[in-house]
C-alpha cells in the first residue's frame, strides 16, 4: 500500500512540470532589463515568452497567474556554483585536471538545486573547484527540479572549463608532501608558487598544440582518402584543444591583478580567450586590459580580506569593472548565497550608484551574456525563454520573496503550495522515523546489522 | 553416488516434484523425477520431510580470495562503507597496486584489471565453509581492490585440496569499483581522488583500450618499419573482460550508469540497487535491458543514543524503509536480477536478509531463482548451475522447511556431488563441518 502512494506521488511529481501551459501573468510590474520596467502582463506560451505589455491579447483557454502588486524580473544566473556535484568538487590530486567531467557527476536531485530555484535562480553555471591551475570541465544547468541530470543541461550551452591562480592551485602541499595519511611517502603537488601556476598552464598549452597539430595532421591525411591509424585520445588536452578552438570557454578563478595580466598574456600567446575572470577582486585595477581582452568579470559583492590575497577587494568593483568596459555580473559561489542573489545586486546601487536595471543585469543579463546563453535567457523579451521570477515586492530589497518561478513556461516552484505542504511533509517524515526506530527495537538495538561476513 | 529419494524437489526450471528422487553421480545430477530408480550402489538420503533446492549462487562474492574485502559496497561514500578486514599481508593483489602516486590515467592507478580470481582462489579460505552452512554451493568471485578490481571466477564451494577443482567458468567479467573509500584515494592517494576523477579515468583507459586495438591488430598485420606497440597489461586485462559490473544503488547512480555502459560499449551488469525500489529506476533498468545484482546488505539506520534519525533526509529514511522492496519492483518492471550478499553471506544473515525482501513483497520462487537459475543465465552458465536438472552439475542443498525461513535447518548440502552435512549448531548463524573432511562422495 505504502509503494503504491510512494508510486503514485513520484509519478504525480514526475508529471508536474512536464507540459508548459499557456499562462498569462496579470497585473504585474515587469523588469525587463532591456527595455525598462512596464506595468501589464507577460503572455507565456510553448516555454517561451510570447508578448509583454499593458495591454496583451489574451488567448483563451491560457490559466492566469495574477500578480497585482508584484513583481516579474528574469531568471536569476548565477555565473558560479558547486550544487548539483556528487562526489567531490575537486580533483585536487593532478595539476592539470581537465579530463574530469562536471557533467558525470550532476546530481539532479541535492536538494540546493530546489533552494536556488526558491531563491529566483532558473540557471547556474556548475564549475569544478580551484585546486588546480586547470581544472575540470564545466556546465551550465536550468534548474528543472524533478528532471533527471541529462534534462537538467541547458542545451546548446557552450561547456566550459575551470582555470584557477593564486593561493588555491599553488597551495604548497596539496596534497601534502611528505608522508601522507597512509604511511606512504608521497611527493608534494606542483606548482608551489605562482610562477609554477603560469607554468603548468603554458606546459599544458604546449601539448595541447602538439596534440591538435597530431590531430588535424591526421584529418588531413583522411580527407586525402588516406587510412592512417587515428592518434590516441587524450582526455586531459581534448578540452584544451576546444579551447584553442573556440569551442570551450575558460572560466578562471583570480584574485590578483597580476595574475590576471599574466593569464590575458599567456592566452594571447596561445591564441585562446578568457571567457570570464571569475573572483577577479582587483578587476576594478586592470578593468581595461579586462575588457580589450573580450573577458567577463563576475565577482562577489562585498566579501573579502578572508586571505591575504582577497585584501584589496572593494565592494565597488562590480561597478567600476562595468563602468570600464567589461561584463560583470555577480555570483554566489555558495549554495546559500545563491537564494539571494537579487540582494547582492542591489549592492551595487549603495556602491558605485548603479541603476536598477544596472544593478538587476549583475544577475541576470550579464551573466547570460558571458555564458554566451542571452540570445535565450537573461531578460524579458519576446522570443526568450520563459524564465521568469515573481517577487511579493520590489526585488532589489531584502523584503522581497520570491512567489513563483517559471522556466521554460512551466512552473517549479511556488511558494504558496510549498509553504502549505510543508505540515503534511513533516507528519510524513515524523511517521516514518517512528517508524523506522521501532523497527530498530525490534530487532534488539541491532542497528547496523547485516554485517559484513567475517 | 548419492540418491535422495522421497523428498519435495524444488528444481527452478520445472515444476515442483511433490515426491522425488535425485540422483547425482561422478559430480553431475544423473536422475531427477517422481519415478526414478535408486541404483544399488548409491549412498541415500531418505527425503521423507525435505526440500531438495538447487545450491544457491552468490552473484557477487570475494569468497575464496583470503584478505579481500568482503564483497564491496557499491558505495555511498563512505556512508555504511565496511573497515576493511585486517591481513592485507597475505592479500596477494595488495602486492601488485603502484605504491606511488599516480599522476594520471597513464600511471593506470588502482587497477589490477589483469588479475583473474580463479588464479587467485585458496581452498583453506575459511569463508568457504561457512558460506556453504546456508546453502551457497557457488560463488562468482571477484577480486575487488581499486577501480578495476580484476576479473571473477564462478567456483563451487566444496572443500576441495586444488582450487582448480572449484572453478567453474572463469573469466567472466571485469570488477569495476567507483567509490574512493578503502583503496587510498584520499588525502596523498593521486589520481584519481574524486568520482569525476575516477569516471574519466575508467573512460580513458576504455578509449586507450580501442586504440590499444587497432595498433596492435596494424603491427601483427606488417610490423616491418612500425613503431613496435607498448605492452599494457592493464589493457589486455579490459580487452579479455567479456562483460562490466558497475556499481548503481541510487536513482542518479542507476541512470548515470545507464549512460555509462552505453558509451563504454561494454556488456554491463550493474550491481548495489539501494533504490531500485523507486519506481523511475526499475523503469530506466528495464528501458536499457541491463541485468542487476541487488545486494542484500539492505541499508540499515544508524542506532545508538547520538544518532538523530529525523536529520536525515526523507529520500534516506525512506530508503531504509524501502530498499528491501527493490526485488519486487525490478521484478514487476521485468527486470532480470540476481541477490547478492555483500557480505551478507552467514547462513542465518541470508535468510534474515531475503526475508525482507519476500515481505516487501517478493515470492518465495522468484527469490529462489534471483539465487540460483537467473544468476547462472546472468554469466551464461545456465546450461550447468543454477537448476536441477539431468546433466548439471551436482549442486543441492536439502532443508527441513521453506529454504527462506528462519526456522529452517539446512540438512546437506552437495558439492560437486560431494555431501556436506552442516554442524548441529550452525543455526547459530556460522559454521559447518564436513561429515569427512574433503565430504563425501
Amino acid at each position: 500500500m505504502r509503494t503504491k502512494i510512494v508510486a503514485a506521488l513520484a509519478a504525480a511529481l514526475l508529471a508536474l512540470p512536464l507540459c508548459a501551459e499557456t499562462i498569462v501573468i496579470r497585473n504585474a510590474t515587469i523588469m525587463t532589463v532591456t527595455h525598462g520596467t512596464v506595468k501589464g502582463s507577460i503572455v507565456v506560451k510553448d516555454g517561451k515568452i510570447a508578448d509583454i505589455g499593458e495591454k496583451v491579447m489574451e488567448p483563451a483557454g491560457a490559466s492566469i497567474i495574477d500578480a497585482g502588486g508584484q513583481y516579474v524580473i528574469p531568471g536569476i544566473i548565477d555565473c558560479h556554483s558547486h550544487i548539483a556535484v556528487d562526489g567531490g568538487v575537486n580533483e585536487g590530486s593532478v595539476s592539470v585536471s581537465s579530463m574530469v567531467d562536471i557533467k558525470d557527476v550532476i546530481n539532479p536531485e541535492d536538494i540546493s538545486i530546489y533552494r536556488a530555484l526558491a531563491g529566483g535562480v532558473t540557471s547556474a553555471n556548475i564549475l569544478h573547484g580551484s585546486a588546480n591551475s586547470i581544472g575540470g570541465q564545466t556546465l551550465v544547468l536550468k534548474m528543472r527540479w524533478g528532471k533527471s541530470a541529462e534534462q537538467m543541461i541547458f542545451e546548446g550551452a557552450t561547456p566550459g572549463i575551470k582555470f584557477a591562480l593564486g593561493e588555491n592551485p599553488k597551495r604548497a602541499g596539496n596534497p601534502a608532501g611528505g608522508r601522507g595519511a597512509t604511511g606512504t611517502t608521497v611527493q608534494a603537488r606542483y606548482p608551489a608558487t605562482r610562477m609554477g601556476v603560469e607554468d603548468t598552464i603554458r606546459e599544458a598549452f604546449t601539448e595541447a598544440k602538439a596534440y591538435k597539430a597530431e590531430w588535424d595532421a591526421y584529418n588531413a591525411a583522411v580527407a586525402r582518402g588516406e587510412h592512417p591509424i587515428p592518434p590516441r585520445k587524450d582526455l586531459k588536452l581534448e578540452p584544451l584543444k576546444e579551447v584553442l578552438e573556440g569551442k570551450r570557454y575558460v572560466h578562471c578563478h583570480s584574485y590578483r591583478a597580476d595574475e590576471i595580466l599574466m593569464l590575458i598574456r599567456v592566452a594571447d600567446e596561445f591564441g585562446f580567450k578568457v571567457r570570464t575572470f571569475q573572483h577577479v577582486l582587483e578587476g576594478y585595477k586592470v578593468a581595461k586590459e579586462i575588457a580589450a581582452h573580450g573577458a567577463g568579470g563576475s565577482t562577489f559583492s562585498d566579501w573579502w580580506d578572508y586571505k591575504v590575497e582577497a585584501a584589496d577587494a572593494i565592494p565597488y568593483n562590480a561597478y567600476l569593472m562595468m563602468k570600464n568596459g567589461v561584463i560583470s555580473s555577480l555570483n554566489s559561489d555558495d549554495a546559500e548565497l545563491m537564494r539571494h542573489l537579487n540582494t547582492e545586486a542591489a549592492k551595487t546601487m549603495k556602491y558605485g550608484g548603479a541603476t536598477e536595471t544596472e544593478a538587476l543585469a549583475m544577475v541576470t543579463l550579464n551573466p547570460a551574456r558571458q555564458l554566451g546563453i542571452d540570445k535565450r535567457v537573461g531578460s524579458i523579451d519576446v522570443g526568450k525563454d520563459a524564465d521568469l521570477v515573481i517577487y511579493d515586492k520590489y526585488p532589489l530589497s531584502d523584503y522581497a520573496k520570491v512567489q513563483k518561478v517559471l522556466i521554460d513556461g512551466a512552473v517549479y516552484f511556488d511558494r504558496d503550495k510549498e509553504v502549505s505542504a510543508q505540515a503534511a511533509k513533516m507528519a510524513e517524515k515524523e511517521k516514518l522515523v517512528e517508524k523506522l526506530k521501532q523497527q530498530q527495537q525490534a530487532q534488539g538495538g541491532r542497528g547496523g546489522r547485516g554485517g559484513r561476513g567475517q | 553416488m548419492i540418491a535422495i529419494r522421497n523428498a519435495r524437489i524444488v528444481t527452478v526450471s520445472g515444476p515442483v516434484l511433490a515426491k522425488g528422487t535425485v540422483v547425482v553421480r561422478n559430480g553431475l545430477i544423473e536422475a531427477v523425477g517422481e519415478n526414478v530408480a535408486v541404483p544399488a550402489d548409491a549412498t541415500v538420503v531418505e527425503g521423507d520431510g525435505l526440500t531438495v533446492y538447487p545450491g544457491l549462487i552468490d552473484a557477487l562474492s570475494t569468497v575464496g580470495i583470503p584478505g579481500a574485502a568482503p564483497a564491496a559496497t557499491a558505495g555511498r561514500g563512505g556512508r555504511g562503507g565496511a573497515a576493511t578486514p585486517a591481513t592485507p599481508a597475505v592479500n596477494p593483489l595488495a602486492a601488485a597496486a603502484p605504491a606511488a602516486r599516480s599522476m594520471g590515467p597513464e600511471d593506470r592507478p588502482q587497477t589490477t584489471s589483469w588479475v583473474i580470481a580463479a588464479d587467485e582462489i585458496q581452498p583453506t579460505d575459511r569463508r568457504i565453509e561457512t558460506v556453504r552452512a546456508g546453502g551457497i554451493t557457488t560463488a562468482v568471485t571477484f577480486p575487488t581492490r581499486g577501480i578495476f578490481g580484476g576479473q571473477g571466477s564462478i567456483i563451487d564451494l566444496g572443500a576441495e585440496e586444488k582450487a582448480g577443482a572449484m572453478v567453474v567458468e572463469s573469466p567472466v567479467g571485469q570488477y569495476i569499483a567507483l567509490g574512493r573509500g578503502g583503496f587510498g584515494g584520499g588525502m596523498g592517494g593521486g589520481f584519481p581522488g574524486a568520482l569525476m576523477g575516477v569516471i574519466a579515468y575508467v573512460r580513458q583507459v576504455y578509449l586507450d583500450a580501442d586504440h590499444y586495438k587497432l595498433v596492435k591488430e596494424a603491427y601483427a598485420k606488417n610490423p616491418r618499419g612500425m613503431e613496435r606497440p607498448q605492452y599494457d597489461r592493464a589493457l589486455e586485462g579490459v580487452i579479455d573482460s567479456k562483460r562490466i559490473l558497475l556499481p548503481a544503488n541510487r536513482l542518479v547512480e542507476i541512470d548515470r550508469m545507464i549512460h555509462f555502459a552505453a558509451e563504454l560499449r561494454q556488456p554491463t551488469i550493474l550491481y548495489g540497487m539501494h533504490e531500485a525500489y523507486r519506481p523511475e529506476a526499475a523503469e530506466l533498468l528495464k528501458k536499457a535491458g541491463l541485468p542487476v545484482l541487488v545486494s542484500l546488505h539492505w541499508p540499515t539506520p544508524p542506532a545508538g543514543p547520538d544518532v538523530h534519525l529525523d536529520e536525515e533526509s526523507m529520500r534516506q529514511l525512506e530508503t531504509y524503509d524501502q530498499a528491501p522492496a527493490a526485488a519486487a519492483a525490478l521484478q514487476k518492471a521485468g527486470v532480470k536480477f540476481a541477490f547478492y550478499s555483500d557480505g551478507v553471506d552467514a547462513p542465518r544473515d541470508l535468510q534474515r536478509a531475503v526475508k525482507r525482501a519476500l515481505d516487501a513483497g517478493l515470492t518465495r520462487e522468484q527469490a529462489l531463482r534471483a539465487l540460483t537459475l537467473t544468476p547462472a543465465e546472468i554469466y551464461g552458465v545456465a546450461d550447468r548451475l543454477g537448476s536441477i536438472e539431468k546433466g548439471k552439475i551436482g549442486n543441492l542443498v536439502v532443508t527441513k522447511g521453506d529454504i527462506f525461513e528462519n526456522s529452517t535447518r539446512v540438512e546437506v548440502v552437495i558439492v560437486d556431488g560431494k555431501k556436506y552435512t552442516p554442524a548441529s549448531d550452525s543455526s547459530g548463524g556460522r559454521g559447518m563441518t564436513a561429515e569427512a573432511p574433503g565430504g563425501e562422495q
